[in-house]
């Protein structure tokens, strides 16, 4: 009975999406044979773009440290990784496992954790030293229930803004200002409504989620930000109806097209000078840099005001599903993406920052250095918008709820539907 | 015993297998999504156990999923009222003998070949909803032609936003209903309009006591044909306005959001709800064409 839903599962999944599954390796050898042959199938959405080129250099590292490991490029590009995520759902139910899948850390893992389709490699973590590899803070954010279950790739900034200081003289604000607090930051966003510019561009749903949690952030601060996951932050309390009032105060000050557009639009309002300011990751960087921009005269980049000291994280990690064919493959290529060669190789060409603090960085660019930096220094939160802090389904319900807030404007009606998947999504 | 079998056997056998696949793929899997509707399978993890209707009752308790049925029929009533209007105009002026009518024939036609999603891209554009200075697409155009009163935030109105989306629709289905009148106007023998004439009927009189009772089968059929399409719309939808808009919420959008985020029992119910939808419109046609043909 069970098998056979399984197989309509699967079948409706494939056929619902048409997706390509030529990649699926059915005729393992089984069981590799030794540590160093074989090969593993890497499942993940990089198949273009930076992303895809950050591929490319870290396999180029896998071949150098593993020569007798073939590796098999089982990407499934679309949807920016959903149409990835519903065809490895479908293969990991009729456990027909990748050697390796690509997932963001934390709570995105909760799932596959939960329905034992990936393996606690904390042993492995032991064994091959990557404990020394990662900030302990970053570990701890990683670690459930005592167990790890996924090697970071990569990490990305969240709370980071960035802006144009031509646009800003022009409202006539002081570019080298700094923000301590929101409530700072919205004075001079005013100043630039009244100048007739943009205050703060902004793009679909997601971006309007992403910034959310870095409101969420700033005026809750971490602990209370933390807390919002686990319940010990009221959902429906005070503080966060506070936040919720700064978050509905910026949403003032959009863009009024936030609908039509996606992250690369926004961020290019701000690059232009039409817009003043822009929350983004910082993969924004890339969109500055391939248009010859400099950082601190073309353009500025800092926390989000009322967020400094917090590294807003979110990154890129890799599994190992449970009863994947090779597991000596797979562990290889998980040593090589947590080897400084390995990611130095796939962040620079990728653009985000090694998540191993070991990893040689001297020749990232300016930007990069800072989030070094403060990566290396700062308290870490887990983003909620790239799936770090809370299970994909809790994610979905909080993005419903922002985009009817986009579309209605009802602030109370946001918190009660915030509340309300709070209460599903923590039971 | 064996004639019977060769009268019977034959035929059984041929359509045997389109019989098994058709049992199988389609109702086989309405069953399978019938009973995964009725369990809590709310994540890829459990299996779940039968809860009867506890899923319908959460669906229409849910105020987002009551605003997309609302959309649905909002959608549907432009669409449908939409390609038949300007599809009736179309073949209407085509019948009277407009010159070049195998140009325009072709010109109403073409649209119906691209792709929702192929469309929906460029509509994205058009119905930017940008408006004054950086407006783009349709409301750059109202402002340069002096009529800027006429933009408008299209599909993301809170309200009515569901609407624009039935634009493009309109636009590239009229044609085909353009096409089903035109062979209506066709099949009206020419004697019959003769015929009324002689006994003395205005133009008026004739449409409507002549052609249009003979229109009426095939206006039926451009209901249930656009009807059922727009019932199902997703991926124009998914290409003008991503998944998660708000304003543009339809149970087909539901469906894929609640699928892609595990909660299989939820989205197999939306999915039926859908499939009853549809059975409204399409099986009284059914049986209505089915009773036609067994008259002849």
């Amino acid at each position: 009975m069970t098998r056979t839903r399984r197989v309509v599962t699967a079948i409706v999944a494939a056929g619902a999406l048409m997706a390509p599954m030529a990649c699926g390796d059915d005729d393992d050898n089984g069981g590799g044979s030794g540590s160093a042959s074989g090969k593993v199938e890497v499942f993940t959405w990089w198949a273009e773009g930076s992303e895809k080129a950050g591929l490319d250099a870290l396999v180029e590292v896998f071949n150098d440290q593993y020569p007798d490991i073939e590796f098999v490029n089982g990407a499934v590009a679309g949807g920016a990784g959903s149409d990835a995520k519903n065809v490895l759902a479908s293969r990991l139910q009729t456990n027909d496992p990748p050697g390796t899948f690509q997932a963001h850390a934390g709570a995105e893992l909760t799932d596959y954790i939960e329905q034992g389709q990936i393996e606690d490699i904390s042993g492995l973590y032991e064994e091959n030293g990557w404990t020394d590899y990662f900030p302990e803070p970053l570990l701890e954010r990683l670690t459930v229930d005592g167990a790890i279950y996924s090697v970071p790739s990569n990490i990305h900034r969240a709370n980071v803004v960035w802006a144009n200081p031509a646009a800003l003289e022009k409202a006539g604000l002081d570019p080298a200002a700094e923000y301590e607090t929101l409530d700072d930051w919205i004075a001079d966003l005013e100043k630039v409504e009244d100048a007739g510019l943009i205050p703060l561009s902004i793009a679909t749903d997601w971006t309007q989620v992403h910034l959310l949690e870095t409101v969420l952030l700033a005026d809750l601060g971490v602990e209370g930000y933390n807390g919002l996951w686990d319940g010990t932050t009221d959902w429906a309390g005070d503080d966060v109806k506070e936040a919720l009032a700064d978050y509905d105060t910026l949403m003032g000050m959009t863009n009024q097209d936030r609908q039509s557009l996606d992250w690369p639009d926004a961020t290019q309002l701000v690059i232009d000078g039409d817009a003043a300011f822009n929350v983004m990751g910082d993969w924004a960087v890339a969109a500055f840099e391939e248009q010859g921009k400099v950082l601190d005269t073309d353009y500025l980049a800092y926390p989000v005001p009322g967020t400094q000291g917090v590294f807003d994280f979110l990154a890129d990690s890799f599994t190992m599903p449970v009863g994947t064919p090779e597991p000596d493959s797979t562990e290889a290529w998980l040593d090589t993406l947590a080897s400084p060669e390995g990611q130095e190789a796939f962040n620079k060409a990728k653009g985000s920052i090694p998540a191993n603090v070991e990893a040689d960085t001297s020749d990232f660019g300016p930007y990069q250095q800072t989030a070094i930096e403060s990566y290396a220094q700062d308290d870490i939160a887990s983003s909620l918008a790239h799936g770090a802090a809370a299970p994909i389904s809790w994610l979905t319900d909080i993005t419903s709820a922002v985009a009817k807030y986009g579309s209605t404007g009802d602030v109370d009606g946001m918190q009660s539907d915030l509340a309300a998947a709070a209460e599903k999504a923590l039971g | 015993m064996l004639r019977k079998w060769r009268s019977w056997g034959p035929p059984v056998l041929l359509i045997l297998p389109s019989l098994t696949l058709v049992g199988v793929f389609v109702y086989g899997l309405i069953g399978a999504n019938l009973k995964t509707s009725f369990t809590d399978q709310h994540t890829r993890a459990t299996e779940g156990s039968f809860v009867g209707f506890e899923n319908y009752t959460a669906l229409f308790g849910d105020e987002t999923f009551r605003f997309a049925l609302r959309n649905l029929l909002l959608y549907t009533g432009a669409f449908v009222l939409g390609t038949l209007l300007i599809g009736f105009v179309w073949a209407w002026l085509l019948e009277k003998g407009v010159k070049g009518e195998g140009f325009f024939r072709a010109v109403y036609l073409f649209p119906m070949a691209v792709s929702f999603i192929a469309s929906g891209v460029v509509w994205r554009w058009l119905l930017n909803n940008a408006e004054g200075e950086r407006a783009g697409g349709l409301n750059r155009f109202f402002d340069q032609m002096g009529v800027g009163f006429l933009q408008n935030e299209w599909w993301t109105h809170p309200r009515w936003g569901i609407v624009a989306i039935a634009i493009p629709a309109i636009w590239q289905l009229s044609g085909y209903v353009m096409a089903l009148f035109l062979a209506g106007f066709r099949g009206i023998p020419l004697e019959l309009r003769e015929a009324g004439r002689v006994d003395g009927a205005s133009e008026w009189q004739l449409y409507r006591h002549v052609i249009f009772p003979q229109l009426s089968p095939v206006a039926l059929s451009a209901i249930v044909i656009v009807g059922h399409m727009s019932l199902k719309v997703f991926d124009l939808i998914m290409a003008i306005a991503g998944q998660t808009n708000y304003t543009t919420q339809v149970p087909a959008t539901q469906m894929w959001i609640e699928f892609t985020r595990g909660d299989y029992a939820k989205s197999a119910a939306i999915g039926t709800v859908l499939l009853l939808i549809v059975a409204v419109l399409i099986i009284p046609y059914l049986v209505y064409t089915y009773r036609q043909e067994r008259s002849r």
